[in-house]
């Protein structure tokens, strides 16, 4: 930052004092301004952006508390020094804590000025870094945005963006593939948490024995093997959030420190004793059934109703399927760019098989299906045949013989995928919810 | 070619104003005269302060020049001081006409060290040419060996030359040709 780029404003009833200090910051190369009282300060303000004020704490009519708080109502990155008398020290103590970078008394020991002006400007110049890193973070962090406009996916923003803004557990549920981790990625980005760490940690690929030490972290020989001490993700998630994939697949001993943790935010490392303690967010995902899994006793139930406080349900790709050509239009743009492929449509026929085929492996199975068409495919677009399935695919019905069971095992299997939700499970069916009630009675189903 | 008169307010030796003529000859390449004091320096004392207004030097040094003289350096052995500040080395009207130096907080003996006329001769020769610069035009400098860099405390000016950087040169070279060409042979 050149000297010529730094605005000063000076601030002051006493014409002596604005003349010398202009005159002295002049001589530095500053860009200079006075102003004989807040008015004219606050107008300098509008008119021109300041980095530095200079603020008189006495002055006739606003007084320098009251403008500094004014000033930084126009610019909250301004950093305002407050000139006092002797006699008015507690007023300037008071400046400080509602914000000011400092204060000087008068008279200024010239080399108290030079190097007070110089740590505000090393000051504001990181701050001014810090501003540009944030906003390209935000800016990388937007990369990962969820992509849809079915009901189903606007509603899911929504809440994303409702819970993102509050500190509460959030558990996603949804089939695999239905991008899950991408929705935990998104209520990350937009909480006041996303300048710190997101951690995933998948339960479900981590080896059982391998998971305490990978949560928690382990001192220098507290195992065989165990050569240095250890960062557990639980400390590397702190200020930021912790991701859990695969909830569902989480032993007993650990759901039990993992509820622990949650609840005091300490732990100890393994083989250690110091309690570290942490600040992290919870969000998980799981798959599974986890209410069935609380019944059978493989879930516990504390850590169900701990980790349950927010959720978020993802539909499968099969029932918002207004999502597909916009999915596959994006993952199509994605490898286009990384292949160098100049291939960028897909063909009509294409997209009628992708639209109606059923995704068992969802938004995942649809982007490698994309993928392995655009390496086969040639431009100008995908046609049918660059596909990874047969044109006669059918989407995959319950085995059984009768319409009646067929019935009974589509309401089952809906009723699973709602965790027995059933407002949600009766608008998947399309029935009401009396109807609903009506088949459960008739088929003798149970949670 | 620029008119520089140098007026001594207080105290100062004929030695020091020959001296204090000839670097700013050989910097600026100015016409040094020497000139009789021609008001009186309690009109900017503050006995409050015990303490002389640096501003109101530079008003009365200006007063008594013609319009159609060049600049004038007052150099004084009095302590000076502007009201927002504690004290000053010497003030100067940006690319102005009118500028002052002390030589009272340069001595050694003021911060209770042994006096030493050749070091403080020297550092008065650098605030010399240092003030007589702003009336050049020019700013301070962030080269620390330049003699337009900022110094806030005596042994500070011990630490930077007694010459005008290459930039500095050149600045000067756009406000006063003849100065800056001299200089630069």
């Amino acid at each position: 930052m050149n000297k010529s780029d730094i605005g000063i404003l000076i601030v002051d009833d006493e014409f002596s004092v604005r003349d010398s200090l202009g005159r002295w910051f002049k001589e530095d190369g500053f860009r200079v301004a006075t102003a004989e009282n807040a008015n004219e300060a606050l107008k300098k303000m509008q008119d021109q952006s300041w980095d530095i004020a200079l603020v008189d704490i006495k002055m006739p009519g606003i007084s320098g508390l009251e403008l500094q708080k004014r000033i930084k109502e126009i610019d909250k990155n301004v950093f305002v020094i407050i000139i006092t008398a002797y006699a008015s020290v507690e007023s300037a103590v008071q400046a400080l804590k509602e914000g000011a970078f400092d204060y000087v008394t008068k008279p200024i020991d010239p080399d108290d000025l030079s190097h007070l002006i110089q740590n505000a400007i090393k000051q504001r110049t990181l701050t001014a870094e810090n501003i540009l890193l944030r906003t390209k973070i935000e800016e990388l962090s937007k990369t990962t945005e969820i992509i849809g406009e079915s009901p189903q996916m606007k509603k899911v923003m929504e809440l994303v963006k409702t819970v993102a803004q509050t500190d509460a557990t959030v558990m996603i549920r949804g089939e695999s593939g239905t991008g899950k981790e991408l929705v935990a990625r998104a209520i990350h980005n937009n909480s006041n948490r996303r300048y710190f760490p997101l951690i995933p940690v998948n339960c479900g690929s981590i080896p059982e024995g391998l998971l305490e030490s990978e949560l928690f972290g382990h001192e220098k020989g507290a195992f065989t093997g165990a050569q240095y001490r250890r960062k557990g993700k639980f400390e590397m998630a702190d200020g930021g959030t912790i991701f859990f994939d695969e909830i569902g697949n989480l032993d007993m001993k650990l759901q039990v420190d993992l509820l622990r943790v949650i609840e005091t935010k300490q732990f100890t490392r393994l083989g250690g004793e110091q309690v570290i303690n942490v600040d992290f967010r919870v969000i998980c995902a799981t798959n599974k059934n986890l209410e069935r899994a609380v019944e059978e006793g493989s879930f516990r139930e504390d850590l169900y109703y701990r980790l349950n406080v927010f959720s978020v349900f993802l539909s499968p790709l099969r029932e918002r399927r207004s999502d597909i050509p916009l999915l596959a239009q994006h993952f199509l743009g994605q490898y286009s760019l990384s292949m160098n492929k100049n291939i960028s449509a897909i063909s009509p026929e294409a997209l009628d098989l992708l639209i109606r085929y059923d995704w068992p492996g969802n938004v995942r199975e649809l982007q490698n299906a994309v993928e392995r068409a655009m390496v086969v495919g040639k431009p100008p677009s995908i046609r049918m045949e660059d596909l990874p399935f047969q044109l006669n695919s059918r989407p995959k019905i319950p085995q059984a013989d009768s319409i009646a069971e067929v019935e009974r095992q589509h309401i089952i299997n809906i009723l699973d995928r709602t965790g027995w939700n059933i407002t949600r499970a009766a608008e998947i069916l399309k029935i009401d919810r009396v109807t609903l009630y009506n088949k459960i009675e008739k088929y003798g189903l149970r949670k | 070619m620029s008119a520089i008169a140098l007026v001594p307010i207080g105290t100062v030796s004929e030695g020091l104003l020959t001296r204090l003529g000839k670097t700013i000859d050989e910097t600026f390449r100015a016409t040094v005269s020497h000139q009789a004091l021609q008001f009186d320096p309690s009109l900017a004392f503050d006995a409050y302060r015990n303490q002389y207004n640096s501003t109101i030097f530079l008003s009365l040094l200006l007063n008594s020049l013609n319009e159609t003289e060049g600049k004038v350096l007052g150099v004084t052995d009095f302590d000076l001081f502007v009201p927002v500040l504690t004290f000053v080395f010497g003030e100067a009207q940006l690319n102005g006409r009118a500028a002052v130096v002390s030589s009272f907080r340069l001595r050694p003996e003021y911060y209770g060290l042994r006096a030493d006329s050749t070091l403080l001769e020297n550092r008065i020769e650098k605030e010399t040419v240092h003030e007589i610069g702003h009336t050049f035009g020019l700013l301070h400098c962030s080269d620390a060996a330049c003699v337009m860099h900022s110094s806030t405390y005596a042994e500070d000016i011990d630490l930077k030359g007694s010459r005008l950087c290459q930039r500095c040169l050149y600045q000067l070279l756009s406000t006063d040709s003849t100065a800056a060409i001299d200089s630069l042979r």
